[in-house]
């Protein structure tokens, strides 16, 4: 049985200063899988999501997105630093959901959408257009195609923003937070736009606190805890019968 | 309306208002400053109109050819010298925060020499640079004696839009701040490369916060063209002083310059208010207003 690797991660390590936010994290998620990651604030999970697609640079590890080596080119034992426009590149394969949408403001919600692909991927626009509109039918917001993010609620936003990730077509969307900004009642039609899109086969890594979520859709969970990786698993197994003492104490204290 | 209590009869009382008068506020205080400015408004008008100003005189010159084309000189060079500024102001504002320390110095440099001497002083001394640079040019290939070059019009110009880019050059750098850094991250993750987010979605925000600035920079440079006058650029003050050297009527002609001037920056102030509006698209603030 041979499973298609999309994202591998070995022994990233980030420093701030003398600051360790990431300690040798590893993780390698397979085509098709949702991965939750979990863990207290400050555990280093959005400088991991970062890393992945190059918002943070790390200081030692690497990682592989789609047989690719994220930041660096191998010449025989050398890795070469890429430059601005091979970064660009090599981070159109990987979408990406912020905690606060960070939706263009000057633009509208179409607009935001197909902004990527007309102007990175130079793509037709009219192919774009119905690409775009199609998109905002399939997360609920079909009539809010002329709006500006500042007329749509928070829940719409974020729908938004992952219309814009999806559009993009990309191997992997990062979640950070994507419902922690949001406002109780419009949670849940965040988590039911990222249900359809994991039902519909797309890889994913999701940092979230919605247990639930991770119950209900994610095959691997991840805990993570002061930089470092401390358990990962399938979900059911980490969620439910945790190996470390440290998951224990945290899903306890998720759930109140 | 119910009677709570019988002991309460008189609060109630107390507590109807329904026959009472309203009394607005005097506001004394304006009235009389109303007044004073009215009065001194009156005796400026009169001291104007029966003063020794040939009113015939303003009417006449105020469409007198030279003007015209002094005034039309006035606008191309307002465009000319704004348009270098703002260029240099952005090209400076991206140096200074692009993170190269080389760049980041040449541009902190820029600012200090050009802001730090009076425009005037600049205009001479581009218009002078033949003392210093008798030709210009590339040795072997092609040469020519600056003085050809440095026209009026090539002298005010660099002088005025060299020193413009380095006031410009703050007002892009504030407006680079004011974009929030989540915006950079989103275009980075949809795989913008630097030029590309620059210039579709961090300027864009950005314009927001520096139009009105740079509204007021524009307003500025049309009446700072008036220091062009003094290398013998043919601007409206120019022309007027000419015209005046003539006929000795000084006041008419500088009120004559006076009215163009004032038309040009009411025009221009309408013009950036439109500006204001479309950038402002997608704003709180500004849809709300519209
Ligand atoms: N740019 C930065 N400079 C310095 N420290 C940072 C920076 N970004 C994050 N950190 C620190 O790294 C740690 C991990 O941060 P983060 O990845 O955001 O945690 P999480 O997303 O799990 O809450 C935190 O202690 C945070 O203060
Ligand atoms: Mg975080």
């Amino acid at each position: 049985m041979s499973k298609e690797i999309v994202v591998k991660a070995v022994d990233v390590t980030k420093l701030f200063g003398t600051f360790t936010a990431l300690d040798k994290v590893s993780l390698e998620i397979a085509k098709g899988e949702v991965c939750c990651i979990i863990g207290p604030s400050g555990s280093g999970k959005s400088t991991f999501l970062r890393c992945i697609n190059q918002l943070e640079k790390m200081n030692a590890g690497a990682i592989w997105v789609n047989d690719e080596l994220v930041g660096y080119r191998r010449e025989g034992n050398n890795l070469h630093e890429i430059s601005d426009v091979e970064m660009s590149r090599q981070r159109r394969h990987i979408g990406m959901v912020f905690q606060r949408f960070n939706l263009f403001p000057h633009k509208t919600a179409l607009e935001n959408i197909m902004e990527g692909p007309v102007h990175v991927l130079r793509e037709p626009i009219a192919d774009v257009h119905k690409r775009a509109e199609d998109l905002l039918v399939r997360v609920g917001l079909g009539d809010k195609a002329g709006h500006y993010p500042s007329q749509l609620s928070g829940g719409q936003q974020q729908r938004v923003a992952i219309a814009r990730a999806m559009c993009m077509r990309p191997e992997l969307i990062l979640f950070d937070e994507p419902t922690s900004a949001l406002d109780p009642e419009l949670v849940s039609e965040v988590l039911d736009v990222m249900k359809d899109l994991a039902a519909s086969g797309m890889t994913m890594i999701v940092v979230t606190h919605e247990l639930g979520f991770a119950r209900s859709v994610a095959n691997t969970v991840a805990f993570m805890e002061a930089g470092k990786m401390v358990e990962v698993g399938p979900a059911s197994q980490v969620l439910s019968s945790p190996k470390s003492p440290r998951t224990v104490e945290f899903i306890r204290a998720v759930h109140g | 309306m119910t009677m709570p209590a019988p002991q309460a009869a008189s609060l109630d009382q107390k507590y109807e208002i329904a026959h009472l008068t309203l009394v607005p506020k005097r506001h004394i205080g304006r009235m009389v400053t109303a007044a004073l400015v009215l009065a001194a408004l009156a005796a400026l008008v009169r001291a104007f109109s029966v003063g020794q100003i040939e009113w015939s005189y303003v009417r006449d010159f105020l469409f007198a050819p030279a003007i015209l084309q002094g005034l039309q000189s006035t606008l191309v060079m307002t465009v000319a010298a704004m348009t270098l500024g703002i260029v240099l102001g952005v090209v400076i504002a991206l140096m200074r925060v692009s993170g190269n320390p080389v760049l980041s110095s040449i541009a902190v440099g820029y600012v200090w020499i050009f802001r730090g001497a009076p425009a005037l002083l600049q205009l001479m001394i581009w218009f002078n640079l033949a003392l210093i640079f008798p030709t210009m040019g590339i040795p072997g290939l092609f040469e020519f004696r600056t003085v050809d070059i440095m026209t009026p019009f090539v002298a005010a110009m660099l002088g005025l839009g060299i020193s413009q880019g380095a006031y410009t050059s703050e007002v892009v750098r504030s407006g680079l701040l004011s974009v929030d850094s989540g915006q950079y991250e989103a275009a980075r993750s949809i795989g913008m490369t630097q030029m590309v987010m620059l210039r579709r979605i961090v300027l864009p925000q950005a314009m927001r916060v520096m139009v009105p600035p740079i509204g007021n920079e524009v307003i500025g440079m049309v009446k700072l063209t008036s220091l062009a006058s003094v290398i013998q650029y043919s601007e409206i003050l120019h022309n007027a002083q000419i015209i005046y050297f003539a006929n000795t009527r000084v006041l008419e002609l500088l009120l004559v310059a006076s009215f163009w001037y004032l038309a040009v920056v009411s025009v221009l102030s309408i013009v950036q208010h439109y500006i204001e509006q479309y950038f402002g698209r997608g704003s709180k603030a500004v849809s709300a207003s519209m």
